[in-house]
């Protein structure tokens, strides 16, 4: 694939809790329109240098650019008004409300209806909801689950609620979309239905970042890797590159049986 | 603003602060351990002090008469351990209670927490109701008491006929004894819908006021029930004897005697949660009832013993304000259980050592209040404190957590 | 068997499925219903119909108060049952409209009331953010007791500043503006009053008169009547529920409840959180404060720091989730009957707050999900059971699915 500018740079980043180190100067780039994985044993620090891009937590040193822009305590809502946007692994969805509502919540990232709006239900009013709930059902459609809308989301079976839970971010109209454990919990059948859901919205324009602990899934969709181990980048590369680099083998070998459940 | 009569007697304020914020710190246990346990405000525990205050007062008149007197502190010594006791045992019965009836129906129901504070909120309203109306509720209690038992009759025959029918039903089947089908009939509601049933008979048969008037309850204990919605004072005084003098204050007995109490009860509690059995179930408990639940912890006993403790606590807290304050009404516990669970939040809520820091802080700072601003804006004082602290440290002064070692 | 839980819970259920049936029908026939019932409604004070009416005092001014609760109920229903903030202390936002009408009105001002109502809706408005930008921002608990402190702090505050009339509060407060004549002095016919009169209802047993000698006067707001006071109320409530309807059916209340679910997630996926909860809280500060302008305005035209007790507010609280948090008829229903109860039953006076207490421990016991839950419970709970039902019956099926 062509080379693509890069749209999320983490540089020279490290985190510490107290006295533990969570990341140690971990630097990489998504480029745009790639699927990247993110990989590495459990503890690596996967999901904490997520959660640093995301701005969960605030890094200690480094720097975190998306689209040129610095992440560094920006509120939260505003780095998913930038363009990024995540699933989470434990899914997090809003329970008591419908399907439906729940991918509006994200389309609602980019509307600018206020509570006059609302009260006076003016004409922005009315077209903004009526794109929201097109687009909605749009992205219901693509993840594979617009059968039953007005369903609360605590209804749907696990793995239409992770499903949810992609529609929901691809919503806030995202340039890169992070994918934390997507196929958790999962069967290699639907595991399969996964991959190819992944592809599909690459194909449709997103960028996206898939962290990952399921090996076989990783090699089979992303186009680049990045290993953590204990905080620290191991490797970087192609799926192949990263399958024989010695020293990610030598990181997986002690976690194996994990792996296999 | 008066800065030069606080500047002068700041010993004496900063005293007279301590005293009561260790009334307060007291209180504050039951509400920081239930919350630690549970993450609930157990809005009733205001009720389970005012009952304390009540036990405390009662056994005095029950020692002494209701002659008014006043004794030095030393006189008053052995009543007061006697009433001391006697509140531990009301205050802890009545949080027992609370669990049981308020809590434990929806802890098993998994409610959402904002009905367990509304059930909450009822009960607190009809404990301290039923504290005003005892003096009405003493004419009728002979006769409710007929007709529970009344009920009682009814409701066993009720069950032992639905039983027989279910025998006659499942004839042929496994052959069954009577008590054991009919302890599997479910006979709460019936229970209660007996008693009502034998009350209206009672009541519109007449039977009710010649069963009342000829016990005569309410003048036998006309020393305890009257005017049920007034203040009522302990009616032993106990005068403050003055030990030594610092900065202009003389600190008395009871000042010590208050403040050290409350210490002792602190280390007592702080020990019993780090130390016991008990103890490591809270802590548990407080960390991950889940995991607590797996390891064999039950929860249902922490939760009781939780209560308990709380209650214990109150019930001393409660003997406390009564040998400071001698008086207490139905509504006392509304307003100082504010007051403790302001000093808890403050602390850090879920932490023991945080409550008694959180009821010295306010003890003080409330007693510096009214000096500055006149004793009418002590309350508004002791809320700008919390809003400016928890500000500042959102999570109170120590933090929170019951589950962590220090606890 | 039937015990008398069971029939409890059938009969929770058979109200359940005839609130469904209701939402099931056609839009017309559901605009009919609902106009009735406003109607009904206006017209309950001149009904008195036996049984609901209060024996002891006048009917129309209990009626007053009725729908003063269900609009501060409506309110906070919003802060609580839409954004899920637990507020202690809405009284205290009652209490500064109330307060803000009868200074401008009376002790400092001669304004007229309509001219007052605006500002004292954007005088509450602003104590909510004021009091609201540094508190939302901490844990939900704390919210509960630093708003009850701001409850106390304002009542405290009434009692003891001169300026705000203290303990003997402040009298005299503007009534809203008659329409129609209005001669004022002692020997008036009522039917020289205002552009209409109607007559109200008197029962004698079941059996209805027409009583011509003490009409309502439309639209007359004097001292002698409350009718139109609480005509006036009841229209401001039809108006707060309509706008309460729009609000929560766009983005703003999805955003709410997205936050109330789950703030985190709500955050991450663009929901500005503090921000609708500040809005939350204002909007429902300035209902409060409305409605609290109206009680100062009622027929007595007096307020004292009596009618401010922090123990209203607790009974606010249980009238939102007593009647199911985050349902707008739930919330009125609980308003209205936290108003009405102690009124109607003035003659077991001494026991009432004790028989109040039990209700709603057993109620909570009870129905957990409120009289009226929102919809969004009660299909959860079907869910549920559809689930455990499965699982019980299915267990085997499990076993090939995977």
């Amino acid at each position: 694939m062509p080379e693509h500018k890069a749209l999320l740079e983490v540089d020279n980043v490290t985190l510490r809790f107290g006295g533990l180190t969570a990341l140690d100067q971990v630097s990489f780039e998504i480029r745009e329109g790639e699927i990247l994985g993110l990989i590495g044993p459990n503890g690596a620090g996967k999901t904490t240098c997520f959660n640093a891009m995301t701005g969960v937590y605030q890094v200690t040193s480094g720097e975190i650019r998306f689209d040129g822009a610095r992440l560094a305590k920006m509120k939260r809502y505003k780095i998913t008004k930038l363009g990024m946007a995540r699933t989470f692994q434990n899914i997090r969805l809003f329970k008591s409300m419908t399907v439906l509502e729940n991918v509006m919540v994200g389309t609602d990232a980019h509307s600018k209806v206020g509570f006059w709006d609302a009260l006076l239900r003016t004409p922005r009013h009315r077209r903004t909801e009526a794109a929201s709930r097109e687009e909605a059902m749009r992205l219901l459609a693509l993840v594979g689950i617009k059968a039953r809308p007005d369903e609360l989301a605590a209804n749907l079976s696990y793995g239409d609620q992770r499903r949810l839970e992609i529609a929901r971010a691809m919503a806030t109209g995202p340039k890169l979309l992070c994918l934390d454990e997507p196929a958790a919990g999962f069967n290699p059948a639907e595991k399969a239905k996964l991959m190819e859901l992944i592809r599909k919205v690459r194909d449709e324009g997103y960028t996206v970042l898939l962290i990952e602990h399921d090996m076989r899934l990783v090699m089979g969709v992303t186009d680049r890797i990045v290993v953590l181990e204990f905080g620290k980048k191991i490797a970087e590369g192609s799926p192949a590159e990263i399958r024989d680099n010695p020293a990610v083998i030598a990181a997986y070998l002690g976690v194996d049986e994990e792996d296999a459940s | 603003m008066h800065f030069q009569l606080l500047f002068d007697n700041i010993l004496a304020f900063t005293i007279g602060g301590l005293v009561f914020g260790s009334i307060y710190a007291l209180v504050a246990l039951g509400y920081t351990m239930v919350y630690g346990v549970l993450q609930l405000i157990n809005f009733a525990h205001s009720e389970v002090f005012m009952y304390g205050t009540f036990a405390v007062a009662w056994t005095f008149v029950f020692v002494h008469g209701t002659d008014q007197v006043t004794w030095s502190l030393w006189r008053a010594l052995p009543v007061l351990l006697l009433a001391l006791l006697a509140a531990m045992l009301l205050s802890a019965s009545i949080a027992l209670l609370l669990e049981r009836v308020a809590y434990r129906p929806l802890l098993n129901k998994n409610a959402p927490k904002l009905i367990a504070l509304i059930s909450a909120i009822g009960a607190s309203f009809a404990l301290s109701e039923a504290m005003g109306v005892r003096d009405l509720l003493s004419d009728l209690l002979p006769g409710m008491l007929v007709s529970v038992l009344i009920g009682f009759v009814i409701a066993t025959v009720i069950v032992f006929v639905i039983a027989t029918r279910q025998q006659a039903a499942t004839a042929g089947e496994e052959p069954t004894g009577l008590v054991e089908s009919a302890r599997a009939v479910r006979s709460g509601p019936i229970v209660v819908v007996s008693i009502v049933l034998a009350y209206m008979i009672c009541k519109t048969l007449g039977l009710l006021s010649p069963i009342n008037e000829s016990v005569g309850l309410r003048e036998k204990l006309i020393d305890y029930v009257r005017k049920a919605r007034d203040i009522y004072t302990n009616p032993v005084t106990i005068r403050p004897h003055r030990l030594f003098e610092i900065g202009g204050y003389r600190v008395s007995d009871v000042d010590i005697v208050v403040v050290a109490s409350a210490l002792l009860m602190m280390v007592a509690l702080d020990l019993f949660v780090r130390r016991t059995k008990f103890g490591r179930g809270i802590r548990a408990v407080a960390q991950d009832p889940e995991s607590a639940a797996l390891m064999g912890v039950n929860s249902t006993r922490v939760i009781q013993v939780t209560f308990l403790v709380g209650g214990l606590m109150a019930g001393a807290a409660a003997t406390l304000y009564m040998l400071r304050i001698g008086s207490t009404r139905q509504n006392s516990g509304f307003i100082l259980g504010v007051k403790a669970f302001t000093a808890a939040v403050l602390g850090g809520i879920g932490n023991l050592r945080g409550a008694l820091l959180g009821g010295l802080v306010l003890g003080v700072a409330e007693s510096y209040g009214s000096a500055l601003f006149g004793s009418k804006w002590q309350d508004v004082v002791a809320f700008v404190l919390l809003v400016l602290i928890l500000l500042v440290r959102p999570s109170g002064l120590l933090g929170e957590s019951l589950g962590k070692a220090r606890a | 068997m039937a015990s008398a839980a069971d029939v409890m819970r059938r009969a929770g259920e058979r109200w359940d499925d005839f609130v469904d049936r209701y939402n099931r029908q056609p839009w017309y026939l559901k605009a009919i219903f609902v106009l009735a019932m406003v109607f009904l409604a206006y017209a309950l004070p001149l009904l008195r119909p036996p049984l609901i009416t209060t024996n002891s005092i006048d009917f129309g001014g209990v009626m007053f108060g009725v729908a003063a609760y269900a609009l501060v109920a409506l309110g906070l229903n919003i802060v609580i049952g839409y954004a899920g903030l637990l507020d202690l202390g809405y009284i205290g936002f009652y209490a500064v409209g109330a307060y803000t009408t009868a200074v401008l009105t009376a002790y400092h001002g001669s304004w007229p009331f309509f001219l007052v109502l605006p500002v004292s809706i954007a005088v509450t408005m602003v104590t909510g953010v004021i009091l609201g930008a540094p508190t939302l921002r901490v844990r939900g608990d704390y919210l509960a007791i630093v708003t009850l402190g701001f409850g106390e702090i304002i009542r405290i505050t009434v009692t003891n500043v001169e300026w705000l009339g203290a303990a003997a509060g402040i009298k005299d407060i503007a009534h809203p503006n008659s329409i129609g004549p209005n001669p004022e002095g002692p020997f008036i016919d009522p039917s020289e009053k205002g552009i209409f009169q109607i007559p109200r209802v008197v029962w004698d047993g079941l059996v209805p008169h027409l009583d011509h000698e003490h009409p309502t006067s439309f639209l007359i707001f004097g001292s002698g009547d409350a009718i139109p006071y609480y005509w006036l109320l009841l229209t401001a409530l039809i108006l707060v529920f309509l706008g309460d309807r729009l609000i929560k059916s766009s983005r703003v209340g999805r955003a709410w409840e997205a936050t109330r679910e789950d703030e985190d997630a709500a955050e991450l996926m663009g929901v500005p959180t503090f921000r609708f909860k500040l809005m939350a809280f204002a909007l429902g500060a300035a209902i409060g404060g409305l409605s609290g302008s109206f009680y100062a305005s009622g027929q007595s035209g007096y307020i004292n720091p009596q009618s401010f007790l922090l123990l209203y507010s607790i009974l606010f609280v249980a009238a939102v989730v007593v009647g199911g948090s985050g349902n707008r008829w739930g919330a009125i229903l609980g308003g209205a009957l936290v108003a009405y109860l102690p009124d109607r039953f003035r003659d077991i006076n001494e026991y009432r707050y004790l028989i109040f207490g039990l209700a709603l421990t057993l109620l909570a016991i009870w129905r957990p999900e409120g009289l009226l839950p929102p919809r969004r419970t009660r299909r959860r709970k079907a869910a549920e059971a559809e689930i455990e039902a499965l699982e019980e019956g299915e267990l085997d099926e499990e076993g090939s699915h995977a």
